[in-house]
């Protein structure tokens, strides 16, 4: 009886309550991340290598923004409609002439913008990390720790985005395209929807959202060119992970995965907590590769 | 049994008593989910008939192609050849037991020649895992696939890559790949697809030239192909057997008529 | 060159057009027209290319050689979305509804266009719903779980929502029951009453000699017989020769 006792006084609940706030903080900026990742794949069969790309320069271009302005809601804002707008740009020009083809066309174009993207932003703002001024400073006591008010915003702001796409998609007339050639592309043009239109309204989106991620993101790290093949390389096994194009099932399985990591990183460092994310990938593909959130397919 | 039965032992007359059925399958029933594809399927087809298998669409044809040559593995019932159950076989073990198939959309290998895509065929009736032997020291093997290309009309491309093919000729090559496997039954599935005329005509008289040697079944929507080639038929609807005869009685048959003019 | 005498006023003229799947040449040079508001049936066995013409008209399969016309300008080689808002619609084989998109938002993806009032969405909704009482009761459902039968109605419906001119109607009763198929029958009557031209392929012979004013039969890729449908019955040995056995 006594073992029990010492064993439940072993747990380090503060420890895990924290984490649970970091995982889910965590979680709701990668499903912001990994949601326009899936939703481009899911529409148009594209795996978006330059993704993390659009998350960099998303950062980058809020530190421009705050330098000029001041503004941390100009610089969300702006860094989100402009990298929208690169990112139709990309896809008219690269991806519109490669549709229908081998997938492998459409990974080798988008793996070679990242490129030209990485290597832009290094030349542009050389590889000394900026640094982005959070707009709301302070915080409160959880436990043992001071716990900035601004993580909290973040992942309130992501779940707001998310959400305010959620209603979009369903009740949009564009929503309904987008969904719609999601499921049927060809009956989708038959219906006299403009294809090609949704692809780069989607894409733009994706990269909206990959911006706002960077944006609301910089502040707790440095915003460095190299910043994206982190995010990129776990919201791909969100995305595998929650079901790829299953928008839903990305935000559940990025809140997952975060909150494993979160959890492990109490007993191991966080560098190493990372191998959680891959053994739940390997998991996931090893017994239910359609994504472990996604209902037994018909 | 008329004369002509005596002279010629392929034709019809032949087999109104009729040795064992080189195949034969007992209550073969595929299910999807709720949906019967083949339902308690009994057919049987005798040794060196042309056997031409009919039907609307979604009648199971393609379906019961795919459960005799091990694509699918049937709900239940069983599937007998030359008297062996083969019922959930592998495909390369069927195909060793002498069922060959040629498909639909054309399944060639097109960045190798005609004569490569043949002797790949006939290569695997050697058996042995000897990947350090030249294929120019398989001799009888190379020997063998020419004759294939000479039986599909086919072996003045030898050479050719089967890219370059017209669209006849490769679904020509597609059935001497199979005829190269040495099968004793082989399933042509739609072999007149997308063919001119011509084309059709050619491969029907193909057909004839390598029935004498085998038991064929073939699926077709070519009317004319069905009646001028088939020994008998089979018609398939809603995945069971709706009428078996020859093209004679067929033709005539009111519940055939029925299913394919809707009256 | 065009064998096809064509009156002035076809709505939509199909000339000498081959199409391939690939290598496979299914469309050996098939030559149609459909004039506005009549209902045109197309008749052959299976694999003989009729889906596939319906597919060129629609700019759903490419022709090689030929052209498409729709009263009287070129429309070859446009996409899909661009007829439809031409006033082209098409209905395929199996259907091809959103599954996951509910009645309503299956309809909307063909009421949601350029030009069209709140009233006239409004009233295009009120004739489906009134042709096809069993959609209104089912508006919020996804269309997944519709039965065969409603599905059918619903694509046809989605058809009527781009008010188009024509509809290429694909097997519309395959696999249905014949309660159904009458039904569907009555619809073909009653687009025709509005003046909708209507391409008809089908497997089912008396429902098309019923519907159409004229029709084409069609074996190996090419069109092999043309006449009226009153010159036609069921047991005619034009009919058994093409699609008979």
């Amino acid at each position: 009886m006594a073992a029990i006792l010492e064993i439940f006084a072993a747990i380090p609940y503060d420890q895990i309550l924290v984490q649970t706030v970091n995982g889910i903080v965590t979680g709701m900026i990668l499903a912001l991340v990994a949601s326009g990742l899936t939703l481009i794949f899911g529409i148009m069969d594209v795996v978006n290598f330059a993704h993390g790309e659009l998350f960099m320069l998303g950062a980058y271009m809020g530190v421009v923004v705050l330098a000029t302005t001041g503004s941390f809601w100009l610089a969300l804002l702006l860094a989100t409609l402009v990298i929208a707008l690169l990112g139709a740009a990309l896809q008219i020009v690269t991806l519109r002439p490669l549709l229908g083809r081998d997938p492998l066309t459409t990974i080798l174009a988008t793996f070679g913008i990242s490129l030209v993207l990485q290597n832009y932003a290094l030349w542009q703002f050389g590889p000394v990390a900026r640094k982005i001024q959070e707009p709301l400073t302070g915080g409160f006591q959880l436990f043992y720790l001071e716990y900035p008010w601004y993580r909290l915003m973040i992942a309130g702001l992501s779940a707001v985005i998310i959400g305010a796409f959620w209603l979009f998609l369903k009740y949009g007339t564009w929503g309904i395209w987008i969904r719609a050639t999601t499921q049927d592309r060809v009956m989708a043009q038959a219906m006299g929807i403009p294809v090609p239109r949704v692809h780069t309204a989607v894409f733009a989106i994706g990269a909206g959202m990959a911006a706002a991620s960077g944006v609301l993101f910089g502040p707790l790290v440095g915003v460095n060119h190299a910043m994206g093949l982190d995010w990129v390389l776990k919201a791909f096994i969100v995305v595998v992970v929650g079901g790829m194009g299953n928008l839903g099932g990305s935000i559940a399985a990025a809140i997952f995965i975060s909150l494993l990591e979160a959890y492990a990183s109490i007993w191991v460092s966080p560098a190493q907590a990372v191998i959680v994310s891959f053994a739940v990938l390997i998991l996931t593909l090893l017994i239910r590769p359609t994504g472990l959130f996604v209902p037994t397919p018909k | 049994m008329t004369a002509d039965a005596l002279i010629n032992p392929r034709s019809p007359a032949a087999w109104q008593g009729a040795p064992a059925p080189v195949l034969r399958t007992e209550l073969l029933t595929v299910r999807f989910g709720g949906l019967a594809a083949l339902d308690d399927v009994n057919f049987e087809v005798g040794c060196g008939e042309i056997r031409a298998i009919i039907g609307p669409n979604g009648a199971g044809k393609s379906t019961f192609f795919n459960c005799l040559t091990g694509v699918l593995r049937p709900s239940s019932g069983r599937i007998l050849f030359k008297g062996e159950d083969i019922t959930g076989l592998s495909p390369d073990r069927i195909s060793r037991k002498g069922i060959a198939r040629s498909y639909q959309i054309t399944n060639i290998l097109p960045n190798a020649t005609t004569l490569e895509n043949v002797r790949i065929a006939a290569q695997s009736r050697r058996h042995g895992w000897s990947m350090l032997t030249h294929h120019s020291a398989y001799g009888d093997i190379i020997a063998k696939a020419e004759a294939v290309l000479e039986s599909v009309g086919l072996r003045n491309k030898a050479r050719e890559l089967a890219a370059n093919l017209s669209h006849g000729e490769q679904r020509n090559l597609e059935i001497g790949i199979a005829l190269a496997t040495e099968p004793e039954l082989l399933c042509l599935d739609e072999p007149t697809a997308g063919m001119s005329t011509a084309e059709t005509h050619d491969t029907m008289e193909l057909v004839r030239r390598i029935a004498k040697n085998l038991t064929i079944l073939i699926v077709e929507h070519d009317m004319q192909v069905v009646m001028e080639l088939a020994h008998r038929i089979t018609v398939f609807h809603y995945g069971e057997v709706l009428a078996e005869g020859t093209p004679a009685e067929i033709q005539q048959n009111p519940k055939v008529l029925e299913v394919y003019l809707k009256t | 060159m065009s064998a096809v005498h064509t009156p002035i006023e076809a709505l939509v003229t199909v000339d000498n057009i081959h199409t391939y799947y690939g290598k496979s040449h299914i469309l050996h040079g098939v030559s149609l027209y459909v004039g506005a508001g009549e209902v045109v049936g197309l008749l052959g066995r299976n694999g003989v290319g009729k889906s596939t013409t319906l597919k060129t008209v629609m700019g759903l399969a490419r022709s090689s050689q030929g052209q498409v016309l729709l009263a009287g300008r070129s429309i070859t080689g446009l996409p899909a979305h661009t007829l439809a808002r031409l006033g082209i619609a098409y209905v395929p084989e199996d259907r091809r509804i959103f599954r996951f998109l509910t009645v309503m938002e299956n309809l909307r993806t063909g009421l949601d266009r350029h030009g069209v009032t709140a009233a006239r969405k409004r009233e295009l909704l009120d004739k489906v719903f009134t042709y096809f009482p069993v959609l209104a009761e089912r508006r919020g459902q996804p269309g997944g779980t519709l039965s065969g039968g409603e599905q059918q109605m619903l694509a046809i419906a989605r058809a009527m929502m781009l008010e188009p001119r024509i509809i290429l109607l694909d097997e519309p009763t395959e696999g249905l029951m014949p309660r159904m198929v009458s039904q569907i029958g009555q619809i073909i009557g009653a687009l025709h009453r509005d003046g909708v031209a209507i391409l008809l392929v089908e497997q089912n012979v008396p429902l098309t000699l019923e519907a159409s004013e004229r029709i084409y039969i069609m074996e190996k890729g090419m069109v092999r017989h043309h006449c009226a449908a009153s010159d036609l019955k069921v047991n005619d040995a034009v009919i058994h020769q093409y699609l008979g056995v």
